[in-house]
C-alpha cells in the first residue's frame, strides 16, 4: 500500500464498501471480486443491476464480473502501467479531466502530463494487446462518470512494479476528481481478515501504531514513556522477504512466527525452506501443525477467532468486535497470554486483564484509534481515523484535503516484468485464490464442507493452448519454472488467456510457490506472484 | 422526488411518491404481515399475505407491489383481509408437512409464526399428494420439497443479489419445485438458504446437530477475507454447529460467502494443536507451558546477548486481532529491542 500512501498520504481504502452503490462507474482491476471478496461483489452487482452503474473490468482472466461489464480490457499480465497511462492519455485529450480539482487539490500535474503524452492508444494497444476501441470506451466511461470508483487487489500489487501500478491508479482517480468524494475513491481490497489491523497496529518494520515512523524522535519518546523502556530502536527493521534472506546469510539467527505459514505462502519455497533451516532457533505459534511449524524448534498452540475476544479492522477501516464463542482445545492459550508470559519471563511486565484494556492502551498511543472504545463500536460502526471519543470516525478519506496536503501526481513509465516468457519457458504463470479456500488452506481444508466443493488443485489452462499441447480436461501436467516444478491436474477453460496459466496457492501437495519468483517490488517489497515464466508439459 | 400524503389505518403520513404502501406503512409504524417480501429484493408478490384495502377499490391489493398515491386511505386490517390471509396460509399448508418438531427451522420459522398468529389449527383443503423429488441440492445445502411453499425468495435472491440465477422453479401447481438449472454456477454461498422463510432449505453440515433455541448465538466478525462480515456462531456444548446472520448487522446485511457460512469446521478439528511441542533430538515432544516458554525466553535472550537484538526477527499475523498484533510488536520492540517485525500484508 506504499503507492497510495505516497500519492494521498494514507494507504487504505478511501471509501466504504457500500459507497459503490453511489458510483456512476466502477473500474475493477486485479481483483477477482466474486471469488475473493464475495460480499463486496454483491455490492458491485447491486450497483450495476439496480443502480445502473457502468462497470469496466480490466483483468487478464475472464472473471465472473466480466459478464456484468460494459467493457472488458484484457491486458497482457504485467502491463498495467501502460493501460492506465493509456486511459489517462485519452481522458486528457478528450478534455474529460477535472481541471478545477487538479488545480485546487493536487500537485505534480505538469511533469505527469508530459510523461503521459507518449501513451497514445496505438502505442498502448501494442504493449498491452488491448484493442484501441476498447481503450477509448473504458476511458470515456470512467472519464464521463461522476463519481467513479476504482477497486483493486493483489492482481495490481503483486508485481515488481506494483507500487507504480497503484500510483498510476491514484493518478487516474485524481485526474477525474474522484478522491475524497462519496462513491469515488481508490479502494484496495484486503485479502485477509485483519491485514488492515495488523498494519494499523504496527506489525510493520518501519512504523509503530497508526503509521507513526520509527525514525521520528518524538514518536519514539512517546512510546518509550508509555511502555516504560529506555529508548526504542530507530532504524527500520527487515521486511518479511528480507528476513528470510538475512536468515540465509546468518544475519538473522532466530525467528518468532505467529499465525503465519511462509512455508506455503511465500515465493520460491525451496529458497524459503533453505532460509528457515539456516536459523538457529525458530518458534512458531499457530492453531495447526502447519508446514512452517514442522520446521520449528518450539511450537506454541494459540487459539482461533472463535475462542477469543478482541477486534479486527476490515478493508474499509472499520473496527469490529471479535467475540469468544467456545473454549480453546486442550492446553491451547490465547495469543495475548502467550506473548505476555514470554515478556514476563524475559523480565518485562506486560499484564492485561482483558482485550479491552489493551485497546485502551492502543488508544493512548495511536491518534487514529484514539476514539475507538469497545462501548462505542458495540453501538455504531466506526472507521478510523477517529481522533477522540466524540469524533464520529472517517468513512471517506481525503474529503476537502488529502492526508498529505495536496494529492501528488507521479510521472510513471511502463517497465517490463522481472521475468518475461521466452523460448524455454513460454508461458506466464499467475497465482491466486479460489472461492472455496483461503490462503494456505490451513483453515479451509479442515473438515468436509469446503473440500466437498473444491477437493483438489486445478491449473487453469486456455483451451487452445491445451489443444496444442495435446491436453484433455483432467490430464496431469508438469509445470516448471527456473526454480522448481509441480505436477497438477489441468482444467481447460477460457477464463485464462492464451499463454497464461493460473494456479491457486492453497495446496501443500503441489505448492505453486515452488515456482514463483521472489523478485520484489523495490518499494513495497511485494513478491512478483502474478508473473513468472514457466513451461508446461503433459505428465505421464 | 415529490411527496404524497396518505392515511394508513387512520394515520396520516407523507412519503416520497416512489414508495410502496408497505414501505409507507413501515414508516407510519403499522405492521403488515409478509411472507415472501424481503427488503433486499424487488417485490415478489407470491404469498398474498400483505393484502390491504384501498378506499374506492373493491379488490384488495398487495401492499408490497402497489405504489402510494396522494390522498388514498389504506386499511391494513379487517375481517375480509384476515380471511384472505388465513386462506392463503391454509393453501400453503395443504402441502406443507407439519414436521416442525424435526425441522431445522422450527422455532424461527416465519410460516410457523404466521400460522400461529392467524390461529390456524386445521386445514379443510385437500390436494392429491404429489411426490416431489428432492432435486435441488448442492453438497452443502439440502432441499426439502415438501416444506417448500413456493414463495420464490431463494430464486429471486440468487438472481437479484448474487446475479447468478443457478436455481429456478420447474413443474406445475402442487408438483412444482425449486431445481438447480445451472449447477455449475452455484457458489454454495447460502444466500438462498438464508432467505428461505421455512425449513425447505437447510444446511447440510449441521443438520440435526442442534435446534435453534438450544444453541447460543455469538455475534462476531468473519475470519476469512477483508470484507469483515458480521456473523453469529451457533454454539452447542462448546462446539460451533453452524453460522447464521442478521439482516441488520454489518456490511454484509445478512449475506455471507461459502467460506464464512460453511468454513467453520476447522474450529473443532481434531488436528488442532493442543499442547506446546519441543523438538528434542529431531523429534517433537509434548511439553508444559512453563518448560516451552522458559526455553523460548532463554534462547531469545541468549541470541540477543550474543548477536544483538537485530539477529532476531518476527512475523505477526493478519489473522490475529488488533490487540494481539499490538502486543506482539510491543514485545518485539520493547523487550527484544528490534524493528524486525512484519506480517504477510504483502502476500
Ligand atoms: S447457494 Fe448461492 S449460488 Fe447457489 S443457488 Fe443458493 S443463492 Fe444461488
Ligand atoms: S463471509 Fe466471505 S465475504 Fe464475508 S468476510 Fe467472510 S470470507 Fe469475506
Amino acid at each position: 500500500m506504499a503507492g497510495l500512501a505516497a500519492t494521498f498520504g494514507s494507504g487504505a481504502m478511501t471509501n466504504p464498501i457500500k459507497d459503490v452503490l453511489k458510483a456512476e462507474a466502477i473500474l475493477v482491476t486485479g481483483t477477482n471480486t466474486t471469488e475473493n471478496h464475495p460480499v463486496f461483489a454483491n455490492y458491485i452487482k447491486e450497483a450495476v443491476l439496480k443502480k445502473g452503474a457502468k462497470l469496466v473490468v480490466v483483468d487478464p482472466r475472464r472473471i465472473d464480473l466480466v459478464g456484468l461489464s460494459c467493457v472488458w480490457l484484457r491486458p497482457r499480465p504485467g502491463t498495467d502501467v501502460a493501460w492506465i497511462n493509456g486511459l489517462m492519455h485519452i481522458i486528457i485529450n478528450e478534455n474529460l479531466h477535472d481541471r478545477k480539482y487538479i488545480e485546487e487539490r493536487t500537485t505534480g500535474f505538469d511533469d505527469y502530463r508530459n510523461c503521459i503524452e507518449k501513451y497514445t492508444p496505438e502505442y498502448v494497444s501494442k504493449i498491452t494487446g488491448i484493442p484501441r476501441e476498447d481503450l477509448f470506451e473504458a476511458a470515456r466511461i470512467y472519464g464521463q462518470a461522476s463519481p467513479a470508483s476504482i477497486l483493486y487487489a493483489m492482481g495490481i500489487t503483486q508485481h515488481t512494479n506494483g507500487t507504480d501500478n497503484v500510483k498510476s491508479l491514484g493518478n487516474l482517480a485524481m485526474l477525474c476528481g474522484n478522491v475524497g468524494v462519496e462513491g469515488g475513491g481508490v479502494n484496495p481490497l484486503r485479502g485477509q481478515n485483519n491485514v488492515q489491523g495488523a498494519c494499523d497496529l504496527g506489525a510493520l518494520p518501519n512504523v509503530l501504531t497508526g503509521y507513526q515512523q520509527v525514525g521520528d524522535d518524538s514518536v519514539r519518546r512517546k512510546f518509550s514513556k508509555a511502555w516504560g523502556v529506555d529508548g526504542l530502536p530507530d532504524k527500520p527493521g527487515l521486511t518479511l522477504t528480507e528476513m528470510f534472506s538475512a536468515a540465509e546469510s546468518g544475519g538473522v539467527k532466530a525467528m518468532y512466527i505467529m499465525g503465519e505459514n511462509p512455508m506455503l505462502s511465500d515465493p520460491d519455497l525451496n529458497h524459503i525452506e533453505h532460509c528457515i533451516e539456516s536459523l538457529e532457533f525458530l518458534v512458531v505459534q499457530d492453531i495447526f501443525f502447519t508446514e512452517t511449524a514442522q520446521k520449528a524448534d518450539v511450537v506454541l498452540p494459540g487459539v482461533c477467532f472463535a475462542e477469543k475476544d478482541g477486534t479486527f479492522t476490515n478493508s474499509e477501516r472499520k473496527i469490529q468486535r471479535v467475540r469468544k464463542a467456545v473454549n480453546s482445545p486442550g492446553d491451547a492459550k490465547e495469543d495475548r497470554w502467550i506473548i505476555s508470559e514470554l515478556a514476563e519471563k524475559m523480565g518485562y511486565s506486560m499484564q492485561y486483564a482483558d482485550s479491552r484494556e489493551i485497546m485502551d492502551e492502543i488508544r493512548q498511543v495511536t491518534p487514529s484509534y484514539a476514539g475507538v472504545t469497545y462501548d462505542r463500536i458495540e453501538k455504531h460502526e466506526i472507521a478510523w481515523p477517529c481522533l477522540s471519543e466524540d469524533h464520529p470516525g472517517t468513512p471517506v478519506l481525503h474529503v476537502n484535503k488529502f492526508t498529505r496536503g495536496r494529492g501528488l501526481f507521479f510521472a510513471i513509465d511502463y517497465k517490463t516484468s522481472a521475468e518475461a516468457p521466452d523460448k524455454q519457458y513460454p508461458f506466464i504463470l499467475t497465482t491466486g485464490r479460489v472461492l472455496q479456500h483461503f490462503h494456505t488452506g490451513t483453515m479451509t481444508r479442515q473438515g468436509s464442507g469446503l473440500n466437498r466443493l473444491y477437493p483438489e488443485l486445478l491449473a487453469e489452462i486456455n483451451r487452445d493452448d491445451a489443444a496444442e499441447l495435446g491436453l484433455k480436461d483432467g490430464d496431469f501436467v508438469n509445470i516448471g519454472s527456473r526454480r522448481g516444478s509441480i505436477r497438477v491436474k489441468a482444467l481447460l477453460t477460457d477464463r485464462t488467456d492464451r499463454g497464461v496459466i493460473f494456479v491457486p496457492f492453497h495446496f501443500h501437495e503441489a505448492a505453486v510457490n515452488l515456482l514463483t519468483n521472489c523478485a520484489l517490488d523495490p518499494v513495497a517489497k511485494i513478491p512478483e506472484y502474478k508473473v513468472c515464466a514457466v513451461k508446461v508439459e503433459r505428465a505421464s | 422526488m415529490s411527496n404524497v400524503t396518505l392515511t394508513i389505518d387512520g394515520i396520516e403520513i407523507t412519503v416520497s411518491k416512489d414508495k410502496t404502501i408497505l414501505e409507507a406503512a413501515k414508516t407510519a409504524g403499522v405492521r403488515i404481515p409478509t411472507l415472501c417480501f424481503h427488503e433486499r429484493m424487488n417485490p415478489i408478490g407470491s404469498c398474498r399475505m400483505c393484502v390491504v384495502e384501498v378506499e374506492g377499490f373493491t379488490q384488495p391489493m398487495a401492499a408490497c407491489d402497489t405504489r402510494v398515491q396522494d390522498g388514498i386511505s389504506v386499511t391494513t386490517n379487517s375481517g375480509q383481509l384476515f380471511r384472505i390471509r388465513q386462506d392463503s396460509l391454509k393453501l400453503i399448508l395443504v402441502n406443507h408437512p407439519l414436521d416442525c418438531p424435526v425441522c431445522d427451522k422450527g422455532g424461527e420459522c416465519t410460516l410457523q409464526d404466521l400460522v400461529f398468529e392467524f390461529g390456524i389449527d386445521k386445514v379443510e383443503y385437500h390436494a392429491p399428494k404429489q411426490d416431489r423429488l428432492s432435486e435441488y441440492a448442492t453438497s452443502l445445502i439440502r432441499y426439502w420439497p415438501d416444506r417448500c411453499i413456493m414463495c420464490l425468495r431463494c430464486v429471486t435472491a440468487c438472481r437479484e443479489i448474487k446475479a447468478i440465477g443457478a436455481i429456478d422453479i420447474r413443474g406445475d401447481g402442487y408438483g412444482s419445485q425449486v431445481v438447480s438449472v445451472h449447477p455449475d454456477k452455484c457458489e454454495s454461498c447460502g444466500e438462498c438458504l438464508m432467505v428461505c422463510p421455512t425449513g425447505a432449505l437447510t444446511e447440510n453440515l449441521s443438520r440435526y446437530k442442534g435446534r435453534p433455541w438450544i444453541s447460543e448465538r455469538v455475534m462476531t466478525t468473519c475470519t476469512y477475507c477483508g470484507c469483515g462480515c458480521q456473523l453469529e456462531l451457533n454454539v452447542l456444548n462448546n462446539s460451533v454447529i453452524g453460522v447464521t446472520t442478521r439482516d441488520d448487522a454489518g456490511v454484509n446485511r445478512g449475506s455471507l460467502c461459502v467460506k464464512g457460512r460453511f468454513g467453520y469446521e476447522f474450529i473443532g478439528s481434531d488436528e488442532r494443536l493442543t499442547k506446546p511441542l519441543i523438538r528434542k533430538n529431531g523429534k517433537f515432544q509434548e511439553a508444559g507451558w512453563d518448560e516451552a516458554l522458559a526455553l523460548v525466553a532463554g534462547q531469545l535472550s541468549k541470541i540477543k546477548k550474543e548477536s544483538g537484538p537485530d539477529a532476531i526477527a518476527a512475523l505477526s499475523s493478519a489473522r490475529c486481532t488488533n490487540e494481539e498484533n499490538y502486543l506482539f510488536q510491543k514485545f518485539i520492540r520493547a523487550v527484544i529491542g528490534t524493528n524486525n517485525v512484519d506480517h504477510c500484508a504483502r502476500l
